[in-house]
C-alpha cells in the first residue's frame, strides 16, 4: 500500500485522536498553570504547614515516574471508591505532575525579581498580598515563561501517556492501526510526524508569542 | 473489591518487586550510559565548522526532542524488524532511550561548553596551547562543573521513564507490577509500592546530586566552605 493510500484510509482516524490529543494537551496545561501558582505561592509561604505542605505534594509528583501516577489514578483510586473516565485521570494526573515542576519555576521566578521592587513595596506600605497581587506577580512572568514554555512541550509528549489508560488519542490510534494492517513505519511514523508538527509550528511559536508579549508588558524587548 | 491495605499481599510480593528494581536500575544505567555518548555525537555534529550537518543535526534533534518517547519506543519496536533487524525489547529500548535523551544530553554539554568565558579560550590561544590541551587542561574541567547539575537531572529523569519500556515487554519494576496486579486482580498494593519505590530511590538520588554539584564546585574554588 502505497503511503498516500495509507493516510487517504487511515488519516481520518487519526486527525480525530490529534483532537483528543489536543484536548488533554489544552485542558491539562490550564490545571497545571493553576497547581503551580498556587503550590509556587505556597512553597515560599513563612507558615511550615503551608510550605510543608507544597514541598511534600512537589517531591512526591517530582520523584515518582508519571506513568506511574496515571495508572495510580485511574486503576487504584477505584478501591478508594472514585472513579474517574479516563480522559478525566489522564488530565488530572498529567496536570498534577506538571504542576510539582510549575511550582518550582514559579517559585525561582519570583524570587528571581529583583530585591528594589520588593523594597520599593515595602516602602509604599503595600500589604504582603497586595505586593504579591500588584508589583511581583506581574513582573514574574517574563522570567518563567521560557522554562514554562520548555515544561509544555515536553507536557505534550507526556499526553502519549494517556493512550496507555484507554483514552482514545493520537497514540491510541497509531497503535490500534498499528495492530489491523500491521504498516509500523506508516502508522507511527505519521504520529510522530503529527506531534512534531504541533509542537514545531503550532506551540512552539504560540509559547514563543507569549514570552514577547510578557517581556513587552513590562517594557523590556527580545529578538 | 475493597479499599483496605492487606499487608500479607504486600509483603508476599515485595520480593518479586524488588528483583524487578534491579532490572529498572539496570535499563537506567545503560540508558544512561548511552544517552551520554549519543549525546557526545550530537554535541559534535553541532560543534563541526559544515553548515549543513549543523543544520541536519538540528533538525535531528529537535524532532526526537519534541516527539513523545512512547511512540518512539513503539516506532522502533515495531518498525525495524520490517527491514529485517530484529532486536529485542531490551535492545530497543535502550536505543531508544539513549537517542532520546542524548538529545537533551547534547544541551547539557552545549551549555556547559558555552557557560566556559570566553577569554580562557583566548588566554590559551596567547600561551600558544593546542586545542586538544586547551580542552583536556583548561576548558573542559571548567565545563564539568557546569554540566552536573544537568546530566544529574536525566539521570533521575531516565530512570523515571524506564517504566514505559513496560509497553514494549521489558521485563522491569512497572511491568511486574501489572503482571502482578492482573494476575491477582489488585492493583492498588502493586502500584502503590512501586510508587514508593520510585521516592526511595529518586529523591535520595536528587540529594546526592546536588551534594556532587557542591563538591566539585567547592573543589574548583567557584564557591568557599562559608558560604555552604
Amino acid at each position: 500500500m502505497s503511503y498516500f493510500a495509507f493516510l487517504s484510509e487511515h488519516g481520518p482516524t487519526m486527525l480525530l485522536g490529534t483532537v483528543t490529543t489536543i484536548k488533554v494537551l489544552v485542558c491539562s496545561t490550564i490545571l497545571y498553570v493553576i497547581i503551580s501558582l498556587i503550590f509556587g505561592l505556597m512553597r515560599l509561604s513563612k507558615n511550615p504547614i503551608i510550605q510543608g505542605t507544597a514541598t511534600v505534594y512537589i517531591e512526591f509528583f517530582r520523584g515518582t515516574s508519571l506513568l506511574v501516577q496515571l495508572f495510580w489514578f485511574y486503576y487504584v483510586l477505584p478501591f478508594f471508591g472514585l472513579t474517574l473516565e479516563a480522559f478525566t485521570a489522564g488530565v488530572v494526573a498529567i496536570g498534577m505532575n506538571f504542576g510539582a515542576y510549575g511550582a518550582e519555576i514559579v517559585r525561582g521566578g519570583i524570587l528571581a525579581v529583583p530585591k528594589g521592587q520588593w523594597e520599593g513595596a515595602f516602602a509604599l506600605n503595600f500589604t504582603p498580598a497586595k505586593r504579591m497581587r500588584k508589583i511581583i506577580i506581574p513582573q514574574i512572568f517574563p522570567i518563567i515563561l521560557p522554562p514554562a514554555a520548555n515544561l509544555t512541550v515536553e507536557l505534550l509528549k507526556a499526553t502519549a501517556l494517556v493512550a496507555l489508560v484507554t483514552v482514545v488519542d493520537l497514540t491510541f490510534e497509531a497503535k490500534q492501526i498499528n495492530s489491523i494492517t500491521w504498516l509500523s513505519a506508516q502508522c507511527f511514523g505519521t504520529a510522530l510526524l503529527i506531534y512534531y508538527i504541533i509542537s514545531r509550528f503550532f506551540l512552539v511559536p504560540f509559547l514563543r508569542w507569549l514570552e514577547v508579549l510578557a517581556a513587552r508588558k513590562v517594557g523590556k524587548e527580545i529578538k | 473489591m475493597n479499599a483496605e491495605w492487606r499487608w500479607d499481599f504486600a509483603i508476599e510480593i515485595l520480593p518479586s518487586m524488588l528483583w524487578a528494581t534491579l532490572n529498572t536500575i539496570l535499563a537506567a544505567g545503560i540508558g544512561y550510559a548511552i544517552a551520554a555518548i549519543v549525546g557526545l555525537l550530537f554535541l559534535l555534529g553541532q560543534r563541526t565548522p559544515i553548515k549543513i550537518v549543523n543544520m541536519i543535526n538540528r533538525e535531528i534533534v529537535e524532532f526526537i526532542r519534541s516527539t513523545p518517547l512512547l511512540i518512539q519506543l513503539f516506532f522502533v519496536y515495531f518498525v525495524l524488524p520490517q527491514f529485517g533487524i530484529t532486536l529485542s525489547a531490551w535492545v530497543c529500548g535502550m536505543i531508544t532511550i539513549g537517542l532520546h535523551f542524548g538529545t537533551y544530553l547534547s544541551e547539557v554539554y552545549r551549555g556547559a561548553l558555552e557557560g566556559v568565558p570566553k577569554t580562557q579560550w583566548e588566554a590559551c590561544r596567547a600561551l600558544n596551547f593546542s586545542t586538544f590541551y586547551t580542552y583536556r587542561k583548561i576548558v573542559l574541567p571548567q565545563a564539568f562543573p557546569i554540566a552536573i547539575p544537568g546530566m544529574g537531572n536525566y539521570l533521575v529523569g531516565i530512570f523515571k521513564d524506564t517504566p514505559l519500556l513496560s509497553t514494549i515487554g521489558v521485563a522491569e519494576l512497572f511491568h511486574a507490577a501489572t503482571a502482578v496486579g492482573g494476575y491477582h486482580y489488585r492493583y492498588l498494593e502493586p502500584y502503590t509500592i512501586v510508587g514508593i519505590i520510585f521516592l526511595t530511590l529518586s529523591i535520595p538520588a536528587a540529594i546526592w546530586i546536588r551534594k556532587i554539584e557542591k563538591n566539585v564546585n567547592l573543589a574548583q574554588g567557584k564557591i568557599k566552605k562559608e558560604q555552604l
